[in-house]
């Protein structure tokens, strides 16, 4: 019951700063706030122009599958990595005050969310240009979302309170992440693949958030249950792990920072 | 009876310093395996009991590094005590510093709702503080400016008008009344003294004697983590100053 009220008191502080991840991102520009949904437009606008025209693999449709692929990765890449140095960059706040300290990855996740729903209505901007099919399945499209959502949270927490530790894992992580796109079919399909590698690759939990997602959005089709539990034990699981981890370590947190 | 508003109690903390911070694995793994990790345990509080009850306003004396801050940091919850245990109840207003969690590249107005949500108020009750915010840090012309371009002075103000804005049970002031200029400095006493009128418990460090003997009735005297006293202010004053 103290855990929870102890949530309601800070939800207004985790509204806080996400708004100020936001409004300092796009301070001073003159077109401010709407930068967010015409960054990734134009972003979009460009790769569907280069890959409708040089790289083509055999599939329908490709650069909205590009842009489903890039949507669901993006998000997990911008959210982890910004989460990553959240502890160890609000460490004179948390020397200070006593705030939960699960706050400042959590409130990552969610800016980058905002900036992936801004890229959704850009997907249906661009979906809508290509005349793409847009049936009912879109309105499945809250379980892909919710499903990358927690397991991306597990990684941000597990990441953020293993670099109090280690610093190396700051610099470590950019590079696992460029390894990480390429073992996911972002551009490429998974038939293409020799047998090894696409075990590795349908193994990749990111895999299975992103064809629920294209299977919803651009496939029109009605998710299958087992794609879901998949996608929901990857999301858990992680989210546990992260949790736990996180949990175990942030009385120490001070000590490190 | 008596309310008692922060109960310590048999509290010890110990911090582990390694001679060499180890920040890499690469350097954890060679140290781990050489067996060069040093570890000095550090005590810097050891066995500290006492309560503080509800109206009263305590003063910690004690030289540089003699773990006053260690143990206001206890209190308001920022460190756990390695053994022991800490009560408190109702709001905590820290003063540890002033401003913490401010963001440089955000307006005055913009850091009042952030901080605010810091230390726990909504949107809503922060816009209904705003107006005497503003007022008490006399910051009228600077509202709308970015933090980065205050001068330190008027970020005390800010900060110290902000921690005060409400009427909290426990107030912990760790040396933050030095600054400003001696005006501001007035009008901060006048509050606190407000704020103990109406029931607040304060807990407060300061290297002005004076100070202390003005805004506390009760005192703590600790040297290097021990706690060497507990009493009346000016007895304990008098036993620190000799």
């Amino acid at each position: 019951m103290d855990q929870f009220k102890l949530v309601l008191k800070y939800k207004f502080l985790l509204n806080e700063l996400v708004m100020r991840d936001i409004k300092i991102k796009y301070r001073r520009s003159v077109l401010g706030l709407l930068w967010t949904l015409l960054n990734p437009l134009l972003m979009m606008i460009v790769l569907t122009l280069v890959f409708s025209n040089i790289f083509r693999f055999s599939i329908d449709n490709f650069p909205v599958y590009l842009l489903c692929g890039q949507l669901i990765f993006n998000f997990f890449s911008e959210a982890s990595n910004m989460a990553l140095p959240s502890i160890l960059s609000n460490g004179s706040l948390i020397k200070k005050v006593y705030v939960p300290k699960y706050l400042f990855p959590l409130s990552k996740v969610f800016s980058s969310l905002v900036n992936l729903l801004a890229s959704f209505v850009a997907l249906l901007l661009v979906m809508i240009f290509t005349q793409s099919q847009i049936t009912w399945t879109i309105l499945f499209v809250p379980l892909p979302l919710l499903y990358i959502f927690l397991f991306t949270l597990g990684v941000s927490l597990l990441l953020s309170a293993l670099s109090v530790f280690f610093r190396d894992i700051m610099h470590l992580y950019g590079v696992l992440l460029t390894a990480w796109m390429y073992f996911t079919p972002v551009f490429y399909p998974l038939d293409i693949l020799p047998a090894g590698i696409r075990n590795i690759v349908e193994f990749n939990p990111l895999t299975s958030f992103i064809n629920l997602f294209r299977e919803v959005v651009m496939y029109n089709q009605v998710p299958t249950l087992s794609l879901n539990l998949v996608c929901l034990a990857y999301s858990l699981v992680m989210l546990a792990v992260g949790a736990y981890v996180f949990y175990k370590n942030q009385d120490k947190f001070i000590l490190h920072i | 009876m008596v309310e008692v508003i922060v109960e310590v109690d048999h509290v010890s903390m110990q911090f582990n310093l390694y001679k060499e911070r180890v920040d890499s694995i690469k350097e954890y793994m060679i140290k781990m395996f050489k067996k060069q990790m040093v570890v000095e345990p550090f005590v810097a509080l050891k066995d500290v009991s006492f309560k503080v009850e509800k109206g009263d306003s305590l003063a910690l004396l004690g030289m540089n590094g003699s773990g006053k801050s260690t143990l206001l940091k206890l209190i308001a919850g920022v460190l756990k005590p390695t053994t022991g245990s800490i009560k408190t109840v109702g709001a905590i207003a820290p003063m540890i510093e002033l401003g913490a969690g401010f963001d440089v590249d955000l307006t005055a107005r913009e850091n009042i709702f952030l901080n605010g949500a810091v230390l726990g108020y909504s949107r809503a009750d922060m816009e209904s503080h705003f107006d005497s915010i503003i007022d008490f840090s006399e910051l009228h012309d600077f509202v709308d400016v970015p933090i980065k371009n205050f001068s330190s002075g008027m970020l005390a103000r800010l900060g110290f008008s902000i921690a005060t804005v409400t009427q909290p049970d426990i107030l912990i002031i760790d040396e933050i009344l030095s600054v400003g200029d001696y005006k501001f400095q007035e009008k901060c006493e006048i509050r606190i003294h407000e704020m103990m009128q109406a029931g607040t418990t304060v807990l407060f460090v300061s290297h002005s004697i004076e100070q202390i003997k003005e805004i506390c009735n009760k005192a703590v005297y600790i040297e290097k983590g021990r706690m060497l006293g507990y009493g009346d202010v000016h007895e304990i004053c008098d036993r620190y100053m000799v």
